[in-house]
């Protein structure tokens, strides 16, 4: 099989509107957590969230006109306006902007949502029902499908190779990574624009979220000690929004072109529960083998991981099952490792979690820091034995690194991705 | 120019972001400025909204200059 580096990044968080700003107000211990204004949380039992703050683009803001034309902006959903201002820091990152023609043959996309465009499909059922059909826009169904963040990649660039989205709920950011080096592996193409993009901060998106008592309830007065991963107060997930897109390459394409590569994706594995819509299984065995196929794939043993980016959502049920399962993959190494989840600051992006938290994994082997879990004070039962960088970032050297998705529906994805050291 | 005319213009340059300049009476909306086919149907919604009326599918599709536009307006206003 082909091997598959890493030549871009590209990130929207509610940290920052790009990947630098977020990597260092994340190692800095910032939360992006804060009330929720994109709707009216009267009534509501969560009213918190990880907003991307908007503004002019600067002090990390993100200011649409950078990415997007004002005529364009309107005719799609906030999840497609963040998947392509993450490609087009990832493709420019990576020095891809304008390739030959039989280059762009070569190059596809993959960017998918958990969700994709709830809050636009909210406001136009209301638009349905109160004021009829011609009132609908004629963009609506093409600015709030999934696959329109890819398709929109595509056609700004002539990206011309395979156009695909996955819809794996909070695995979707993994999965897309993961499938899309498999494309490559496999000779169907070079390049690979691909990763994640969630906008689902909206009225509809909570309420369902709330009565599916997913979200943290416990923390509105105090809103960035909300997502606190492994800790005893954990009550529930905080939700974010944003995109994580990287260029994913051949590796002899990569050093042909002399492209600067910032780590091999190396493994990949997935796995069903096989259990409950919503629940993890309670022996965490989806999960584990989701990591033990991951690692087989990349020919390593758990002994070889520095660090490994939790999906650590901060519910009561999920964090200790995962942690049971990196526990029993680790074995004798889980006092040697570090595990942190990146949740704790930037709350969960659904669809862009998995993307967004492998790039903090490559961020950690180019420079050799973990992200800390924040608020993380007094464990949780049963999440003893493994360091959890709490509180504060940590200087170590990581030459591998695991990053772990599970999702609604019992779905789940891990990814490694090790140093490229010139071989 | 009538009144009618400036504001049919001005939803124009808003919704195609175009240049003032290029949208002359006998622009068309395709042709000349850009549009897509989702685009002149979220035109003649504009100009329904901006003007109180309802502009029929036969009429919309006939609807393809900017002239013919404000001739529609001026006439079923």
């Amino acid at each position: 099989m082909r091997r598959v580096v890493v030549t871009g990044l590209g990130m929207v968080s509610p940290l920052s509107d790009s990947v630098d700003g977020t990597w260092k107000r994340l190692i800095e211990g910032h939360s992006g957590a804060g009330p929720v204004t994109l709707f009216d949380t009267e009534g509501f039992p969560c009213k918190i969230g990880c907003e991307v703050k908007l503004g002019d683009g600067s002090g990390d803001t993100f200011n649409a006109d950078e990415w997007m034309l004002p005529k364009e902006q309107r005719r799609v959903d906030n999840f497609i306006l963040f998947g392509v201002a993450a490609a087009i820091q990832a493709v420019r990152d990576s020095g891809w902007e304008e390739p030959g023609e039989e280059e762009c043959l070569r190059t596809g996309v993959m960017i998918g949502a958990g969700i994709g465009g709830l809050r636009w499909i909210s406001d136009t059922s209301i638009v349905l029902h109160e004021r009829g059909v011609r009132k609908v826009s004629p963009h609506f169904i093409a600015g709030s499908i999934i696959n329109l963040a890819s398709g929109n990649v595509s056609i700004k660039y002539g990206f011309k190779g395979p156009n695909h989205a996955a819809v794996t709920a909070c695995s979707t950011g993994a999965h897309s990574i993961g499938d899309a080096a498999r494309i490559i592996a496999l000779d169907d193409a070079d390049v690979m624009v691909a990763g994640g993009a969630e906008a689902s901060i909206c009225g509809i998106g909570y309420a369902g979220f709330c009565q599916a008592k997913a979200l943290s309830t416990h923390y509105n007065d105090d809103p960035t000690a909300a997502s606190r991963p492994w800790d005893k107060g954990h009550d529930g997930f905080v939700m974010g929004e944003g995109a994580g897109v990287v260029v994913l390459e051949e590796l002899e394409h990569a050093k042909k072109r002399g492209a600067k590569i910032y780590a091999e994706v190396v493994g990949y594995g997935m796995s069903g529960d096989g259990y409950h819509v919503t629940a993890p299984a309670p022996d965490g065995n989806g999960g584990y083998r989701a990591m033990e196929a991951a690692l087989k794939r990349a020919g390593m043993t758990a002994g070889d991981l520095d660090y490994i980016n939790a999906h650590g959502t901060s519910t009561p049920v999920g964090d200790p099952i995962e942690f049971g399962a990196v526990k029993r993959l680790l074995g004798e190494h889980a006092s040697k490792i570090a595990m942190s989840s990146t949740k704790s600051s930037i709350g969960h992006l659904l669809g862009a979690a998995g993307a967004v938290e492998a790039i903090f994994c490559i961020k950690s082997i180019t420079d050799n820091v973990v992200p800390p879990t924040l608020n993380l004070h007094e464990r949780a039962e049963g999440c003893d034995g493994i360091d959890l960088v709490a509180l504060e970032a940590q200087e170590r050297q990581v030459k591998a690194a695991l990053s772990n998705s599970f999702g609604f529906g019992g779905t789940n994805a891990s990814l490694v991705m090790r140093e490229y050291n010139g071989d | 120019m009538s009144e009618i005319a400036d504001k049919v213009k001005k939803i124009v340059v808003e919704h195609l972001g175009v240049d003032e300049d290029k949208v002359t009476d006998t622009a068309s909306f395709i042709d000349d400025l850009g549009a897509d086919s989702l685009d002149t149907v979220e035109l003649v919604m504009a100009f329904e909204e901006e003007f109180g009326i309802e502009i029929p599918d036969d009429a919309a599709e006939k609807i393809q200059t900017v002239k013919d536009a404000i001739d529609f307006i001026s006439a079923n206003s």
